[in-house]
């Protein structure tokens, strides 16, 4: 669905963030993306909806080239592709729902965004999503009244609205606590195999990655040096991504899912827990 | 040379001692510098002459100045000051209300972060100019323009109010969050829907407290321009300090002073709203 080639970004000054990378995302599956700060992670997302412009290569969403595109084009592209920022990039002074229905600008004109009266479909669809990441009684209070958690909640609900294909998730859980981290990464990963999703998460936490998603991407100066099971990440992939250290302990880390699930807070959460948690991932979690 | 470390010599084995480096390094430079400072402020109190007998000369009319002050005359010229404060009021109000609305693209244009290149040096420069001038020097200006009067001033305080909110309105936007206005772009929004969901937010109390804040500065400059024939309370005041008649011009300048300390803890208030 998702096609990269010989994606390759120099920044103007001079620093190769990315070297030829090819990377295809089927339709519904989810991937990790890790390696050491400034290997091009954040890049790699960027250019997909260009952010950042590709100095090379091409990124084809169903078929259809995303770099050689017009600005119109582009924006028509950008609704296909849901991004999930690290420090959630809510518009700190609108409200909650105000940041969700901006899921949907690229759908609406300017008059109706502007007096916020956006189709009554997209109003429930915004409910929906809320209820459904568990913030349905927040509709009103303003982004900047949220803690880290629920500001990720509304930043996913935001990059849901769009109605993606795909979702570019830039280090969901780098301002949060483990906890809430495991919630999160459990909300994406859920939601995404609900609606049939794919998704590239960069992600710091190799465990985290480890235990909730499928197929790792371990990205190294700009190059690809791993693409396979989290079961392959043996310590020599890891020093191969991330150089010599000691590995012990990384990958035997587990399960505080006990103590996640008694302090849920509302039932719809609940129910996001229980949707997610199938058994496949807890095997993952266990190998 | 740049040691700037007295006493590191003396520095005991095992503790290093440390002291935060000297602004300028080289001490000779420093010195001379602080001596260079120091002369020329000699010499500066030194140039200024106190013409000893034009001050005592003087002190007369200041005595009867403040004198006036405990004695305001409001009665006998309350027409004029009336006609002169309404006057100046509306120019105030038309001159901000325009200023506001011809600043805000030319502070979009010279926002850096979000103009290309010619349109932020042409809003720029806009902004260089309006500011360049002291609002006396356009009001002189106008006036030879568009003659004596309200409409002069107006427009004077308008001019002026682009420069000051342009500038400074510019500069916030060049300050914001742009991890939001990335998130913005994102969802594939229009260049107006960006400035609308993820600039306007973030920059509105600022913008808010800047218009009241110069809708006060703009009063205030009424009544200077009013001076040089640019109407409003100011041509009232000159009138009045012209014909001799302090206590009719101690009632003009409290009745200012009334209006700056409303505008002051009105706009307080609804800033407080607004954050």
């Amino acid at each position: 669905m998702l096609q990269i080639e010989g994606l390759t970004m120099r920044y103007p000054t001079g620093d190769l963030a990315l070297d030829n990378v090819d990377l295809t995302v089927e339709r519904g599956q989810v991937i990790a993306l890790i390696g050491p700060s400034g290997a091009g992670k954040s890049t790699l997302i960027r250019c997909v909806n260009r952010l950042v412009e590709p100095t090379a290569g091409a990124i084809r969403l169903n078929g259809t080239d995303i770099v050689s595109m017009g600005r119109a084009n582009l924006r028509r592209t950008r609704r296909r592709l849901g991004m999930i920022f690290q420090e959630y990039a809510l518009v700190e002074r609108l409200s909650v729902m105000e940041n969700v229905l901006s899921g949907r600008l690229g759908y609406v004109g300017f008059w109706r965004s502007f007096l916020r009266h956006y189709p009554q479909s997209d109003i429930d669809e915004a409910f929906r999503l809320l209820e459904r990441v568990g913030l349905d009684h927040m509709v009103d209070k303003r982004a900047d009244a949220l803690s880290g958690g629920q500001r990720q909640r509304v930043g996913i609900a935001r990059a849901l609205m769009q109605s993606p294909d795909i979702l570019l998730v830039d280090e969901p859980t780098a301002s949060l606590d483990p906890k809430t981290s495991r919630q999160i990464m459990r909300l994406i990963t859920g939601l995404c195999r609900e609606r049939g999703l794919g998704a590239i998460i960069n992600i710091h936490d190799v465990p985290l990655a480890m235990q909730f998603v499928g197929r790792i991407v371990g990205l190294r100066a700009g190059e690809i040096v791993y693409d396979g099971p989290p079961s392959g990440l043996d310590d020599q992939r890891l020093t191969d991504i991330y150089g010599e250290e000691d590995w012990s302990g990384t990958r035997a880390r587990d399960g505080d899912e006990d103590s996640d699930e008694a302090e849920v807070q509302t039932n719809a959460a609940r129910k996001v827990v229980s949707a997610v948690d199938l058994p496949e991932m807890k095997k993952v979690a266990a190998s | 040379m740049s040691i700037a470390a007295p006493g590191l010599g003396v520095a005991q084995a095992g503790s290093r001692r440390w002291r935060k480096p000297p602004f300028i390094a080289d001490p000779r430079l420093r010195y001379a510098i602080y001596a260079g400072l120091l002369i020329y402020l000699v010499i500066g109190i030194g140039s200024v002459n106190f013409n000893w007998d034009r001050m005592i000369a003087g002190l007369d009319r200041g005595v009867a100045f403040v004198s006036a002050f405990l004695t305001p005359d409001f009665t006998s010229r309350w027409t004029d000051i009336s006609k002169g404060l309404l006057e100046s009021l509306t120019m105030t109000l038309i001159a901000t209300v325009f200023g506001v609305i011809l600043s805000i693209p030319v502070a979009l244009g010279a926002a850096r972060n979000i103009a290309p290149w010619p349109i932020y040096a042409f809003c720029r420069s806009i902004i260089a100019v309006s500011r360049a001038f002291q609002e006396v020097v356009i009001a002189i200006v106008f006036v030879a323009m568009f003659g004596f009067g309200p409409f002069a001033g107006a427009m004077t305080l308008a001019f002026a109010t682009i420069g000051f909110l342009g500038k400074l309105l510019a500069e916030d936007i060049e300050d914001i969050d742009r991890s939001q206005v990335e998130a913005v772009r994102a969802t594939g929004g229009s260049w107006f829907q960006l400035l609308n969901y993820a600039i306007q937010p973030q920059v509105a109390p600022r913008f808010i407290g800047l218009c009241i804040y110069r809708l006060d500065i703009n009063f205030r400059e009424s009544a200077v321009i009013g001076i040089v024939g640019a109407g409003g309370i100011g041509a009232t005041l000159n009138t009045a300090l012209s014909r001799y008649e302090y206590d009719s011009a101690a009632a003009i300048l409290l009745a200012i002073i009334v209006i700056v300390f409303i505008a002051e803890y009105s706009s307080g208030y609804i800033r407080r709203k607004f954050l």
